[in-house]
């Protein structure tokens, strides 16, 4: 956008006015921009479409889905079951519509649960230079070599397979990107004047960190935290393909694994919740995206 | 010299990451209600409280945690990492049985994902905005957010089922008798699935930063005084160009190792590869607590000893890069 020149009947009050009154509030001016990017657009009206299902879908479409209702391996389409039935006779429409629940609660807890570790260790770490930082950045490290699945599948084994437990063992092994993220937002800020100013004013240390730095770093935590979103619901899915996970509630993952040896009789069992999976993660990724250039509109520059 | 010490640095750092993932997993283990007394009393259908009072004595589970922690570390030193309860087999043995097939398998994926990574990544940075681009994008976009094990579901329906390519499951034939190139091909038909879904993962990643790398230096001065000295495009993007894109690339790749470990996990439980995945699943749902701690332990060593391999690596493409990291 061009700076107009100034217009010479006004005073120079009024101009300022005029300009005042373009000048948008900034998660106005970042919601146009998300909605300049249409395939975003469309990701978050198929994230909301998912999340509505999630919530609502079980009460409007009330089959248990671990009720036999019907002949095993009916074709989809086929005697009035949409996506057909499993080996053992189950609705697949309910299954995938109340697996929903499961998947989504969980990437979203264990998402934000990683969000929440990343940004306290990364925030501790960006902010008190020398001994701390040397400490939680060999801890971060530490996790990093960590082979996540394995270790989340010791702690459900050992630990009980309840939604919970499932929940802290994903949030555990995954906050290490979020902390380095923070940590680089946290080591540029905290040089910049404003910082300098607010420190040399008497604010106090944990008020610098979350009051003062911190709002200036969520721009890139927030895109971060649209992928763990979507990583987390992938992890989910694959502990409970392994079948570790709570056995009275349906997921995605575990409906993919529970019939997987009957791939030869009935291919569409399989199929259909790993498109699930895959439009809900995809979707995801790509509101992420959308709001990657809604918020850090230089970046897109580049 | 200065390359030697900071290796040698690198590799005592590296030990100390693999003694502290030894404490946290056999102090979760310690943490965690009941233990392998217990579970082998369940399997024998219950057991009166001298008999198990009796198993944990033998197992010397009944001793303060920092003994068993202390005798522990001590053991997996000499590389002894106990007994498979179960059937009293060399824990350290069954995993080095094991060890090979999963290495081939991680080996050869991440390889396999870097190549037609790379590769896809250059292609569509020479017109970025091209029908190849977005064909490429597309594809990469398939790879990272389908999960794994669907993909490899997705494979084996299309190439063993339907044609039939490719083996279903396994590692070799049992009934095949013949020469080396007979047990060769045999493995082959048996690898190729499995290794294609493990890194159909990492495609995706790969081909995108090859892409933003490649173009980036596509734009550099030394890309356009070697066009303007009359080399052709094809010497520039591959004599000089390539060879300085690539090293974010395999950073990159070399942050992934924890992650190809946990997609082996579950692409070898998809296609029964007898490597350690399908292993720590078997020991998980039997809480076999020493094979679990041993797995863990080899995992982190190939992850450890994969990221000293990409520092390696990293001097040879870039020897820019000096001293410590």
């Amino acid at each position: 956008m061009t700076p107009f020149p100034p217009n010479p009947d006004q005073t120079p009050q009024q101009a300022q006015n005029k300009t005042d009154r373009k000048t948008r509030h900034p998660t106005a001016e970042a919601w146009g921009r998300f909605c300049q990017n249409h395939a975003a657009v469309a990701a978050l009206v198929m994230l909301t479409t998912i999340i509505i299902c999630a919530i609502f879908g079980p009460t409007l479409y009330p089959i248990d889905p671990f009720d036999m209702v019907w002949a095993p391996f009916s074709p989809p389409g086929k005697d009035g079951f949409l996506l057909g039935t499993d080996y053992f006779g189950r609705d697949l429409l309910a299954a995938l519509i109340h697996g929903a629940r499961a998947s989504i609660l969980i990437g979203f807890a264990a998402a934000f649960m990683s969000i929440f570790i990343g940004v306290t260790v990364g925030a501790l770490a960006g902010f008190y230079l020398g001994l701390i930082e040397e400490i939680l950045m060999r801890i971060i490290e530490f996790f990093q070599v960590l082979p996540t699945l394995l270790f989340s599948m010791v702690i459900v084994a050992l630990f009980g397979a309840s939604l919970p437990m499932i929940t802290v063992a994903i949030g555990v092994v995954s906050w290490t990107a979020v902390a380095r993220i923070t940590r680089a937002e946290f080591l540029r800020i905290r040089e910049l004047g404003y910082v300098m100013a607010s420190r040399a004013s008497g604010t106090r240390n944990h008020r610098l960190m979350f009051r003062v730095i911190l709002p200036n770093a969520l721009a890139p935590i927030i895109v971060q935290a649209a992928l763990m979103v979507g990583s987390a619901i992938l992890f989910e899915a694959g502990l409970s393909f392994l079948g570790l996970t709570d056995p009275n509630v349906v997921s995605w993952g575990q409906v993919i694994g529970s019939n997987r040896q009957y791939i030869l009789d009935a291919s569409y069992t399989v199929t259909a919740p790993g498109v699930a999976i895959f439009v809900t993660v995809l979707s995801i990724s790509m509101v992420g995206d959308g709001l990657n250039d809604a918020l850090n509109p230089k970046l897109r520059q580049r | 010299m200065n390359f030697l010490q900071s290796f040698i640095t690198r590799v005592l750092y590296a030990a100390t990451l693999l003694l502290a993932v030894l404490v946290l997993n056999f102090s979760l283990i310690h943490l965690a209600p009941g233990d392998v007394a217990d579970t082998i009393a369940q399997s024998r259908g219950g057991a009166d409280a001298t008999l198990i009072a009796e198993i944990r004595a033998d197992y010397g589970l009944d001793q303060p945690y920092i003994i068993q922690l202390g005798s522990y570390i001590g053991k997996v030193m000499q590389l002894n990492l106990g007994y498979w309860y179960f059937y009293n087999e060399s824990v350290t043995d069954l995993i080095l049985q094991r060890l090979p097939a999963t290495l081939l398998l991680v080996v050869l994926a991440q390889v396999l994902a870097l190549f037609l990574g790379v590769l896809l990544g250059v292609i569509s940075a020479q017109n970025p905005n091209g029908l190849t681009s977005h064909f490429v994008t597309f594809l990469a976009l398939f790879g990272y957010f389908a999960p794994v094990f669907w993909t490899g579901i997705l494979l084996l329906i299309g190439f063993s089922l339907n044609i039939q390519w490719f083996h279903v499951a396994g590692m070799r034939e049992v009934t095949i008798s013949g020469g080396f190139w007979v047990h060769f091909i045999d493995v082959v038909r048996h690898l190729v699935l499995p290794m294609l879904t493990l890194s159909s993962i990492f495609i995706a990643l790969y081909s995108r930063q090859s892409r933003t790398a490649m173009i980036h230096e596509l734009k550099s001065d030394y890309v356009r005084t070697a066009i303007a000295k009359g080399l052709s495009q094809r010497a520039v993007v591959c004599r000089h160009a390539l060879k300085n894109s690539l090293s974010p690339v395999i950073t990159l790749a070399g942050l992934q190792f924890s992650a190809v470990i946990s997609g082996a996990v579950l692409v070898e439980t998809v296609f029964s590869w007898p490597g350690l995945g399908t292993l720590a699943f078997q020991s998980i749902i039997a809480r076999d607590t020493p094979t679990i701690l041993g797995i863990l332990f080899f995992s982190t060593l190939v992850v450890v000893v994969g990221n000293l391999l990409t520092d390696l690596a990293l001097r040879l493409v870039n020897p820019r890069i000096k001293g410590t990291t």
